[in-house]
């Protein structure tokens, strides 16, 4: 029997079949991850009454509509327009990353020039680098360029990542073989070509992975969005948002509602590519 | 290589020299011999470019140009300043009161918010670990709060918060803590806001950190846990003495992660000021954060100079304890070397 023991305790835990406490356990961290989530749809469907009572309303109300026709008609908050903007900007730089660090992944996987190996290296570097330092110095160049308070200024500190390089980079060199990229070579084609025919299709779930990931740190970000779009007519969803939660008197359920429908083209994309979401953030753990 | 082929000459390798060229095919040699050369040579260069131009312009350079600006005098509402500020900006720093009170309240919530947060990220790892029904729906579960914008998490927090009807102090209440005739303010005091600020954190970052953990988990070979067993290790100390210290590339890895995220906090203490635009954090500032100050000096107070002073302190600061972290977890987590 002891036997028996030591060998279920042995085995490795991803062995090991999960029992009850393990499942209700997870429960309640799926409950504590989706609570927020559930409680902003119950306020922004609820009216004023129902958000001044104790116990606080548990169960969605009626009034979603009303709120979502409010938020979407205050004067100076730009709400659908927002929208836009952040769909936008969060697609022109999702597309710019795929392209550009796909292109300098497969030139740093797999092509000799000199350098390389440091100019790698620096990128791996810059993967640290806070850049949130930089943005005084950013908010004045962007106002030598004459894009602050324009997407411009939104779009182009985006338009590629160290992390992106990085990702592709790893990701061609296990999955293009040298030889294909041989015998293309012997066969004429141009390292362009050679992108265009043999890289890119191989690397398709990659760039799933990593335009999932771009797009949804895009549209979430908000520091530097906020400097340099607030109280123009361009806002992102989340300078919308924020606005919405300004002035002296502040109404929940108009936040909330806003909130919920900024969030949802997030929630749709985690319910459609979860699965490569989970796969990009635990390959790039693995990497590090 | 042979003549054979009625293609095009490939320019993959020297053409041999072939008898019957006419001056035109050679013409044309050496044009594709150019092409090859030029392709093998430089277009890698011409593919790495756009990334390195980009970075360099919108990433290192505003990085590097924050120098100087923070030895200036840059205020956006009075030009007529002399230029040059000296060392003036950062001697401010070190005597103003506001400057300290974030860095304080920056520490706080650090603290307050990465400890738990990695903590509950392994133990929610080494469940995820388990062999488990429907995998990927409980992986694809903890990044709830992962893919929720910050801004949208931290308005409902907003409420969650709230003095008078919030369901925090109505939890609280039921378990006789506050209650409604003495309702918790969490936006009196520093520790009630520091509380309700990392616990925003702590929800948005732990089921990332906890995939980041179990991808770590998965590559531990499978019959170190054998001789574990042989021990008598049960399944806790399993976890302390032998996951952790196998992991601990990856625990370092997510200690100075969130060291850099955790001090550069803006967005939650930000919207938690029931005024999302005033950036002071709280009546007398009880939870104003570095990140938020600086916000609220450069685009509030207009005086950027004092502004990028103020990001090279905070990037110091996020270096040094960036250092510190990982030496001690380094001790902590067991590594030897």
């Amino acid at each position: 029997m002891s036997a028996r023991r030591a060998g279920v305790v042995g085995r490795a835990p991803q062995d090991t079949p999960a029992g009850i406490w393990t499942y209700l356990f997870l429960a309640l961290t799926m409950l504590f991850a989706a609570f927020p989530l559930y409680w902003m749809l119950v306020i922004a469907t609820s009216n004023d009454e129902a958000l001044a009572k104790l116990p606080p309303a548990v169960v969605p109300g009626d009034q979603f509509m009303t709120n979502v026709r409010e938020v979407f008609s205050l004067q100076d908050v730009y709400f659908a327009a927002s929208l836009v903007n952040s769909l936008i900007v969060s697609s022109v730089v999702t597309a710019s990353v795929l392209f550009f660090c796909s292109l300098a992944g497969f030139a740093f996987a797999k092509l000799r020039f000199r350098g390389s190996n440091v100019l790698m290296l620096f990128v791996v570097l810059t993967l640290t680098v806070p850049n949130q330092l930089g943005i005084v110095a950013l908010y004045i160049v962007m106002g030598k360029l004459g894009w602050n308070g324009t997407l411009l200024a939104v779009i182009a500190p985006g338009l590629v990542t160290a992390f992106g390089v990085f990702y592709m980079r790893q990701f061609i060199v296990n999955t293009v073989p040298d030889e294909l990229v041989e015998s293309a070579r012997v066969d004429g084609a141009t390292t362009m070509r050679v992108y265009a025919s043999i890289v890119l299709p191989a690397i398709r779930p990659a760039l799933a992975v990593l335009g999932l990931l771009t797009f949804v740190a895009t549209w979430n970000e908000f520091q530097w969005p906020l400097i340099t779009l607030s109280g123009t007519d361009f806002p992102t969803s989340m300078v919308a948002v924020s606005d919405l939660a300004s002035g002296n008197y502040v109404i929940y359920r108009r936040v909330l509602a806003g909130a919920f429908i900024a969030t949802v083209p997030l929630l749709v994309m985690l319910f459609i590519g979860g699965r490569q979401i989970v796969r990009g953030i635990m390959e790039g753990a693995v990497k590090s | 290589m042979s003549t054979t082929r009625a293609a095009p000459t490939p320019p993959g390798h020297r053409p041999a020299p072939e008898r019957g060229n006419t001056p035109a095919d050679e013409r044309r040699m050496t044009w594709r011999n150019r092409l090859y050369r030029f392709d093998m040579r430089y277009m890698p260069y011409l593919m790495i470019a756009p990334f390195f131009v980009l970075f360099f312009v919108f990433g290192l350079f505003p990085l590097l140009f924050n120098a100087v600006v923070s030895l200036r005098n840059y205020r956006l509402d009075d030009p007529t300043l002399p230029y040059w500020a000296g060392l003036d900006n950062f001697s401010r720093l070190v005597g103003d009161e506001d400057f300290w009170n974030a860095l304080y309240n920056t520490f706080g919530i650090f603290l307050l918010s990465t400890v738990p947060q990695l903590l509950l990220a392994l133990v929610v790892a080494s469940l995820l670990n388990r062999k488990l029904r429907a995998q990927t729906w409980w992986r694809v579960g903890v990044l709830l709060p992962y893919i929720t914008p910050i801004v949208a998490s931290t308005m409902v927090f907003s409420v969650f918060f709230s003095r008078e009807f919030g369901m925090a102090n109505w939890a609280l209440g039921l378990f006789g803590v506050g209650g409604p005739d003495d309702p918790i303010d969490w936006r009196a005091d520093k520790l009630h806001s520091w509380i309700a600020i990392a616990t925003m954190v702590n929800w948005k970052w732990i089921g990332y950190n906890a995939l980041l953990y179990l991808a770590a988990m998965q590559s531990i070979p499978r019959d170190v846990y054998e001789a574990a067993a042989i021990d008598g290790a049960g399944q806790w100390k399993q976890l302390w003495r032998i996951t952790v210290p196998m992991i601990q590339p990856v625990v370092l890895f997510t200690v100075i992660l969130s060291t850099i995220g955790g001090l550069q906090l803006f967005t939650e203490p930000m919207l938690f000021d029931q005024n999302a635009q005033i950036a002071t954090g709280g009546p007398n500032g009880e939870w104003q954060t570095i990140a938020q100050l600086i916000y609220k000096v450069g685009w509030k107070d207009l005086n950027l100079g004092y502004a990028a002073a103020m990001s090279w302190a905070l990037f110091l600061i996020i270096l040094v304890v960036a250092g510190i972290n990982y030496v001690l977890t380094n001790r902590l987590s067991g590594g030897k070397r």
